[in-house]
């Protein structure tokens, strides 16, 4: 008992040639169908080259489109021709001309020996595929297809449109299921004999000629009326990227093919010189028990998929520049913006670094420079700390961080003296955690020598920009985690607040803070705010602040010394 | 409008055709090989002048990758680059004498050639200084890449240009007549990239990298491009619209994906900034024959006064294309 190899043959033809010896030799008949395209003279020529093996026959030629009905035509007379020819063949394997055979042909025959009855062919129900491209799964079976999807695609599109209109479906022939499946399958004698046979098979292939796809359901329906035995799985490995067109093979893969304990692999690559010698000469038979395990393969192929379709998250390249919306992950990690925080308290950055253990910088996008940690003039990915070329794209500047930095969180300070533009990008990202003390850019102008008219024209100037921003962050899109207290808010209170932003940015930490910033003396600012309105400008985003010395509660801290809470 | 814009288009690509014939009169032959094109062969198409030393190494770099014709316009070298070229036996090449400038800085030359040989070949279009660099490059030939282009039924394939660089000043490492330049430019900037899309032609308009960084920190739109599409599966009716940097028609441009994924790509590593870059940009300076009146060589002539060092301690150091796609510079999209 022995197995018989069918090969479909268009391209590569001396790797076709040289897989169909390897398998002829080692006692399996191979019959060869070549798509009727090809020039009779490299048919000729293929002929020739394996004119000394007895057991190789060519079947006759079809042309083979992709999707039509050629391929199975082509396979089913290349089928008979095997069965008829060489009735020591009990299973008949379906192979392409660009397959190769990753363990010894020993190995296969044994693991076939171990079950004779079993037809190895992937024969799914339309409901469960998930792989059709184009969302034709159950439709394929009940709508014409007379005209070629590669080149008639126009036709193609509007026929299917048409019949959907008109309401036309087709009548699947009685005792039909349909199946979908790999077209790649191994079947018994009696299940392909059975199959060909078949009285009503002349009705069935008159359905299936209009059918799409038809490489991929014939067998995988016919065999559903005859098996006594379908194991729905193909023993050749072959895998699909997202457009349906099969992976292919180089010799980097041979360590991955070589584990994958695959019987067969396709496509291989015509010039993967390396993969042809080493697995064309392996005899040395393993273990027949041992099953394939396409596992690894699986996930590198998946993984390329996701890729290609999803990509990584924040990255913005050469080949992946999403619309806006159709990002992914407008950033790719989380990150943390305070405002108004160091400009209320004293050394903010260092004590928010040593509490979080993070990265945290001054004023990104500030007026003259960007404030990177540390005061560094070049940063992760050589970014530079020039206003210009940061505010000739003041949003990749970000993008660009946040990717640089993977791994690590950053915090940067953010206010309304810097450049706006990234408020819808930060306020539309669901990474970024914003935390607002409104008003506190006035603390800066409180403290400044500074021109009285001069001081009221500049607070009104932030006032509005911070206004601005603020709508942006109150949006009903807004997709970022946000907080927002008035100055006085904030100042009733500061600890909780501050605990709770923390414990966000490093929940496994949940320390109690023990040190906290140092406030900045706000002695007669509730004054100074007075002045400006008594100047015209009405300062609102402050909250409200009594004329009188300090700090709005009694809960002010006194100056100078940082206490513990609680 | 859609429409009208189109057809617009259309018409440049027609004028940009047009005038690659006119300018192929400039073009004298010096050698042509071109009798040994086949089929399927990948070819190479690249103008140059006064680049002798760097010849021997680009012309092996590209064999090992699998390109099987080189075709180069000579721009009036005087160092023996057209004769040392003329030799190769796999190399056709072409000289003019006339201005660069006035083929739109080689493109129209090359537009030209392209047309009447590239027809249906995977063309490069690369310059001396610039190595291609794809996903699996080291263990895969360029014919795995463009095979697999076919099968997917991509036409074009586009390639950053990575600005390579020493560590120290740009002359102190001697290059070599056959060295790989990036044993002395081997720095590169990871992630200072900015991209725009253009409108008009669909293409992205990359920017940043040392170039941005040193010589340009005050005047950023005036950086140089960055984007490139080096690979194209010709036609003799594409044009080349701005060196390589863009396509018509604009199909072609759409070597990025706009709903999230990443497409393949590569990277061109430029290797500008060896010890010939000094002189050179000098020279450029007084020929005046580069892109808006050489501005950026007159602000490379003025950063080089103070010797500059373009390394910085966030300069990554190159290692092979995995380190480049890691960074996220250049994606293996689904080729896997």
């Amino acid at each position: 008992m022995t197995i018989g190899f069918v090969m479909l043959c268009h391209t590569a033809l001396d790797r076709a040639a040289q897989v169909a010896r390897h398998w002829a030799t080692r006692d399996c008949p191979v019959v060869i169908h070549l798509d009727k395209r090809v020039p009779a003279r490299q048919f000729t020529k293929l002929k020739k080259a394996l004119a000394d093996l007895p057991n190789v026959d060519f079947s006759p030629r079809f042309a083979c489109e992709w999707g039509m009905w050629g391929l199975v035509a082509a396979t089913q007379t290349a089928s008979e021709l095997m069965l008829r020819r060489f009735p020591q063949v009990r299973h008949v394997y379906l192979a392409s001309g660009a397959c190769l055979p990753l363990r010894p042909v020993e190995d296969l025959r044994r693991y076939l020996d171990e079950r004779p009855t079993t037809d190895f062919i992937e024969s799914v129900t339309t409901e469960d595929v998930t792989w059709t491209v184009g969302g034709l799964d159950y439709e394929r079976f009940t709508r014409r297809f007379p005209f070629s999807w590669k080149t008639q695609r126009r036709l193609f599109d509007g026929y299917i449109a048409l019949q959907r209109r008109l309401g036309f479906t087709r009548r699947i022939p009685d005792g039909l299921d349909p199946h979908l499946g790999s077209q790649w399958w191994c079947l018994t004698r009696q299940t392909l004999s059975a199959i060909l046979e078949d009285p009503r098979r002349p009705d069935y292939d008159r359905y299936f000629r209009r059918v799409w796809i038809p490489d991929e359901s014939y067998f995988q329906t016919m065999v559903r009326r005859y098996s006594r035995n379908v194991e729905s799985r193909s023993l050749t490995l072959s895998k699909f990227d997202f457009q349906g067109k099969p992976h292919i093979f180089y010799d980097d893969h041979l360590q991955l093919l070589r584990r994958s304990d695959c019987f067969v692999a396709r496509k291989i690559w015509p010039q993967a010189d390396r993969l042809y010698k080493v697995f064309l000469s392996a005899d040395s038979a393993g273990t027949a028990a041992t099953e394939p395990n396409p596992g690894k393969i699986d996930r590198l192929f998946a993984k390329a998929v996701e890729r290609r379709t999803r990509g990584r998250a924040g990255l913005y390249m050469q080949s992946r520049f999403p619309n806006e919306n159709w990002e992914n992950g407008r950033t790719a990690a989380p990150y943390s913006v305070f405002e108004g925080f160091s400009e209320l308290f004293d050394g903010f950055e260092t004590w928010l670094a040593k509490a979080v253990g993070s990265r945290v910088h001054g004023h990104l996008y500030g007026p003259d420079r960007v404030q990177f940690a540390g005061g560094e003039t070049v940063y992760n990915g050589a970014l530079s700390d020039s206003a210009a070329l940061r505010d000739s794209n003041p949003k990749a500047f970000l993008t660009n961080l946040i990717w640089n930095t993977r791994g690590e969180r950053q915090c940067f300070q953010f206010g309304p003296a810097d450049n706006q533009d990234i408020s819808w990008l930060i306020a539309l990202d669901p990474n970024a955690q914003i935390s607002v003390i409104s008003g506190a850019w006035a603390v800066p102008l409180f403290q400044s020598n500074r021109n009285f008219s001069d001081i009221r024209k500049e607070a009104a100037r932030l006032q509005k920009i911070e206004g601005e921003h603020l709508n942006i962050l109150r949006s009903p899109w807004l997709k970022a985690r946000v907080r927002i207290w008035t100055m006085a808010e904030f100042l009733e209170n500061p600890m909780e607040p501050l605990q709770t932003v923390i414990d966000e940015i490093s929940p496994r930490g949940m320390r109690r803070l023990t040190e906290v910033p140092r406030l900045q003396d706000l002695t007669g600012f509730g004054r100074f705010l007075q002045n400006l309105k008594n100047q015209g400008m009405q300062p609102v985003l402050m909250g409200d602040f009594p004329v009188g010395d300090g700090p709005p509660d009694s809960a002010s801290p006194r100056r100078g010394k940082p206490y513990l809470v609680r | 409008m859609a429409f009208i814009k189109s057809y617009r288009l259309r018409l440049a690509r027609k004028r940009w055709r047009l005038r690659a014939v006119l300018k192929r009169r400039d073009l004298r032959a010096v050698v042509n090989r071109t009798d040994q094109i086949r089929r399927p062969d990948i070819l190479l198409f690249c103008t140059l002048r006064n680049e002798r030393i760097r010849l021997p190494w680009f012309l092996r770099y590209y064999r090992d990758l699998g390109v099987n014709h080189f075709f180069f316009v000579d721009n009036g070298s005087d160092d023996g680059s057209r004769e040392y070229l003329a030799e190769q036996p796999d190399a056709s090449v072409w000289t003019t004498t006339a201005s660069y400038k006035a083929a739109r800085f080689g493109v129209d030359w090359l537009n030209g050639l392209q047309m009447r040989y590239g027809h249906r070949h995977w063309t490069l279009v690369v310059d001396p200084d610039e190595f291609f660099v794809y996903p699996f490059c080291d263990t895969r030939s360029l014919r795995a890449l463009t095979d697999w282009l076919d099968a997917a039924g991509i036409r074009s394939f586009g390639a950053m240009l990575l600005d390579m660089y020493p560590k120290g000043p740009i002359g102190a490492q001697p290059y070599h007549e056959g060295q790989d330049p990036f044993e002395i430019a081997c720095w590169f900037d990871a992630g200072n990239y900015t991209i725009r899309r253009n409108a008009t032609y669909g293409n992205l308009w990359i920017q940043g990298g040392p170039r941005a960084r040193v010589f340009f920190p005050d005047d950023p739109k005036a950086a140089p491009a960055l984007n490139k599409i080096p690979l194209v599966k010709w036609h003799r009716d594409y044009a080349y619209v701005s060196s390589t940097h863009m396509l018509l028609p604009r199909g072609l441009n759409l070597v990025y994906d706009d709903r999230g994924g990443e497409k393949a790509s590569g990277c061109l590593l430029h290797a500008k900034f060896l010890h010939t870059f000094v002189t050179k940009s000098t020279e450029e300076l007084q020929r005046r024959e580069h892109y808006a009146n050489s501005a950026e060589y007159r602000a490379y002539d003025a950063g080089l006064k103070d010797n500059p060092d373009l390394w910085c301690k966030w300069s990554e150091k190159y290692i092979n294309w995995r380190q480049l796609e890691i960074l996220g510079l250049m994606s293996k999209g689904n080729w896997a």
